[in-house]
């Protein structure tokens, strides 16, 4: 048997016992009734104790929402969702409220514990001193809607940054909130984004005060755990002049029967002089073998450089999701302004992903930078979608774009679809791309050298993906390296 | 005494042509044998099907390795137990360090055999110890493995991974192409270093050249997939000066 035949047939093999992360955990939750209407919005408004601007805001995003219908030009296909077959809100029901980690529910944290995750806040918690220097990463745990943990709070606090639940943040924070929130992504976005604003349960609300870095990485644990729940994360990042942050989001989720709607809206400002790294591993449940369950992933993100010399970078590895949807993007308004955008896309099994970047130069001398590896298994889609435009005044633009895909098999697609719009003679954009399949002669290189089929794969997609794998935080790289290569594996443990 | 490599009738289709005919040719440990023959006679086809590479149907005959059944072995596990091929094509594997492959796969095939892993001063130790004694500088392992390298970079790179992996069987293909003259006795110099009485090595080539760096025990002539003619080391001298016209009947 041909090494790449091998490969494809234990891609196939793939199913739901592979999924490392599905589990679910058993803790009572507290659901709005099923369907969507103004009484949800309102349910959740109230959850949430908002004040009345904060459900007017909702309420009218949900009418907005009404009149308008579900895009379908992404290369993507699916049953038609009913939006009225779903849960909008649950919540874990805290057992009291909580102080610290020894008060969350011990099923919570035994969740965590299988996740990975606790280590670094057990040791906080005990007390345990790292050594001088080592980075450190505040984790903002939120639990299917409701954010249940905040660590690190004393210390951002003197740096002055403010990193909460965003809920929190509505009602102690409103003037930050109601001065950004829905500027960069406004209520009538787009279908998606629109449902989120109406009916957003909880995310992250991270400020950066003027002339403050960050002394710690901020860091966001996602987990769907309610069946038949849509999970609608809001975040909103505001790093002030000068400031600077990177922010870790990764989530997985558990797996499940049904089809799952996450519609997540994040929302990036940087003032002058500012800048925010985003970074993302995304590990929703994919679906069985057959392609049935798993994570519908409609996401809007964008960053939106609002001052000049800012910058915003998103840096990506998605895995998961049996549909993503997504495009993180930037606005470059600020004079020289730089927008990054960093993606890794792995697509296996009945995995469609239609995924890139919108790099939007409006200011002068903006620069932006393309890097998107894409790789393709099983029966997979895999589709880079990406839009550079440079606007009348955007004098001195430029843009560089690198897209290459990597096919694994022969039964799945990569395709590239590139728009590019200069309304400006002196912008400048280049565009590079690439698709290939893996090499038979490389794989059996490696393995006469004594890795296992596995392995070689793991290895050279590893390899394929290093420069953007580069770009995310040490701790994260290697996380997201193991990652790649499990999600590749027909053989998981 | 088992042999170490043993080859029996070999009968090898590629996509519906047969290229071996019925190959034998046995190894013991200690052994250097060479094997020359025309473009196209099969060599690599040979060493392909001894390290399990995908694509070949093996229709007759078997290879045993210690008297075990090597075709039964998956390639890495043929790896794993000493079975080394040293590409005439050596591959480039971009993005992943010479280092980090090197360790990987020495690793692998350590655990394969329930060894403990190399430690890190260890294995940097192993690596710089033979990196220097084939003339490859440190700063080469840091680049994607064959990637940008010379061709003579390449096959010194496939010397270091054997001198490194210590395998019992070494099988060179073509070693000597593309070498220039000094580069090719630092190769050969590198391959006599591990000469031992419990290795044995398969040197296949073109040109009788090698052979007075690589001294051979036996040398073997193999046209249209089969051996035909098995001979001392004076056997690669004739073959230089009266070429394989006088074998070629004999296929
Ligand atoms: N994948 C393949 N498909 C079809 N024919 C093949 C394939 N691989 C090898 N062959 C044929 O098998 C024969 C032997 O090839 P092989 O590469 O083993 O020769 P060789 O003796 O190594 O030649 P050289 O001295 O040029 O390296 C050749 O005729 C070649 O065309
Ligand atoms: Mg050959």
């Amino acid at each position: 048997m041909a090494a790449v035949q091998e490969t494809v047939d234990r891609v196939r093999r793939i199913d739901v016992d592979q999924y490392r992360y599905g589990f679910e955990t058993l803790i009572e939750s507290d659901k709005a009734p099923k369907g969507l209407s103004e009484d949800t919005v309102r349910f959740i408004s109230a959850k949430k104790s908002e004040p009345a601007w904060m459900l007017e805001w909702r309420l009218e995003a949900y009418r907005r929402w009404l009149t308008m219908t579900e895009p379908t030009w992404a290369r993507v296909n699916y049953p038609k969702i009913d939006y009225q077959d779903l849960y909008y809100y649950s919540a874990p029901k805290p057992k009291k409220q909580v102080a610290s980690l020894d008060e969350i529910d011990p099923e919570i944290l035994k969740t965590y514990e299988k996740l990975g995750i606790p280590l670094r806040e057990v040791e906080v918690l005990e007390g345990v001193v790292r050594p001088e220097g080592e980075r450190r990463i505040a984790v903002d745990a939120v639990f299917d809607s409701v954010s249940v943990a905040t660590t690190f709070q004393k210390e951002l606090k003197q740096a002055g940054v403010i990193f909460m639940p965003i809920s929190e943040a509505i009602r102690e924070h409103p003037e930050l909130v109601k001065k950004y929130l829905g500027t960069v992504v406004p209520t009538s976005d787009n279908y998606f984004a629109t449902l989120n604003s109406a009916v957003f349960s909880d995310g992250s609300f991270v400020y950066v005060p003027p002339g403050v870095r960050c002394p710690m990485e901020l860091s966001t644990y996602f987990r769907i755990n309610e069946r038949n729940t849509g999970q609608f994360e809001r975040t909103l990042i505001i790093a002030d002049k000068g400031a600077y942050v990177s922010y870790l989001e990764g989530c997985t989720a558990p797996q499940r029967d049904e089809n799952q709607l996450h519609a997540a809206v994040v929302e990036l400002v940087t003032l002058d002089d500012a800048e925010i790294k985003y970074s993302t591993v995304q590990n929703w449940y994919p679906g069985n073998s057959e392609g049935i369950g798993g994570i519908y992933n409609f996401v809007t993100k964008r960053g939106d450089c609002r001052g000049n010399n800012s910058k915003i970078s998103w840096t990506q590895v998605e895995t998961g999701s049996a549909i993503t949807w997504k495009y993180p993007s930037c606005i470059l308004r600020g004079d020289n302004s730089r927008g990054e955008f960093y993606s890794i896309a792995i697509s296996n099994g009945h995995q469609q992903v239609d995924s890139g970047t919108k790099m939007i130069h409006l200011g002068k001398n903006t620069t932006s930078r393309i890097i998107s590896k894409g790789i393709a298994a099983g029966v997979s889609q895999n589709t880079y979608r990406g839009l550079v435009t440079a606007h009348r005044k955007a004098t001195g633009a430029r843009n560089f774009t690198a897209c290459d895909s990597l096919l694994i098999g022969d039964k799945c697609g990569a395709h590239t679809v590139p728009y590019v719009e200069a309304k400006n003679s002196s912008a400048l954009f280049e565009h590079e791309a690439t698709t290939s399949k893996i090499s038979e002669d490389v794989l059996f290189y490696c393995v006469q050298r004594g890795l296992s089929q596995e392995e070689a794969v793991g290895l050279v997609v590893n390899g394929f993906v290093k420069d953007v794998l580069q770009q995310l935080p040490m701790e994260f790289a290697v996380e997201a390296q193991k990652l790649i290569s499990i999600s590749l594996e027909g053989s998981v443990g | 005494m088992t042999a170490l490599l043993e080859v029996k009738d070999l009968k090898v289709r590629v996509e519906d042509n047969e290229i071996l005919h019925g190959l034998s040719l046995t190894v013991n440990p200690g052994e250097i044998h060479a094997i020359m023959g025309p473009n196209g006679s099969g060599k690599s086809t040979l060493s392909h099907v001894i390290a399990g590479k995908p694509g070949y149907e093996v229709t007759g005959g078997e290879i045993l390795f210690r008297g075990e059944d090597l075709l039964e072995m998956s390639p890495d596990e043929r790896a794993a137990k000493g079975v080394f091929l040293a590409f005439q094509y050596p591959v480039e594997i971009p993005g992943v360090a010479t280092m980090n492959f090197l360790r990987t796969a020495l690793n692998a095939q350590r655990k394969a055999r329930g060894e403990s892993e190399f430690s890190t001063p260890d294995f940097l130790k192993k690596v710089r110890e033979v990196a220097a004694r084939l003339n490859i500088p440190q700063e080469m392992l840091r680049r994607g493995v064959n990637v940008g390298f010379s061709g003579g970079e390449k096959k010194r790179n496939e010397i270091l991974q054997m001198a490194l992996f210590e395998p019992a069987v070494c099988i060179l293909d073509e070693m000597d192409s593309g070498l220039d003259i000094d580069a090719l006795r630092v190769a050969a110099d590198g391959v006599n270093a591990l000469r031992s009485p419990e290795r044995a090595m398969v040197v296949i080539t073109h040109y009788q050249r090698l052979l007075n760096y690589i001294v051979p025990d036996f040398v073997h002539v193999m046209s249209k997939g089969r051996v035909v003619k098995s001979g001392g080391k004076e056997l690669a001298l004739e073959l230089e000066a009266s070429g394989y016209a006088q074998f070629e009947d004999a296929a």
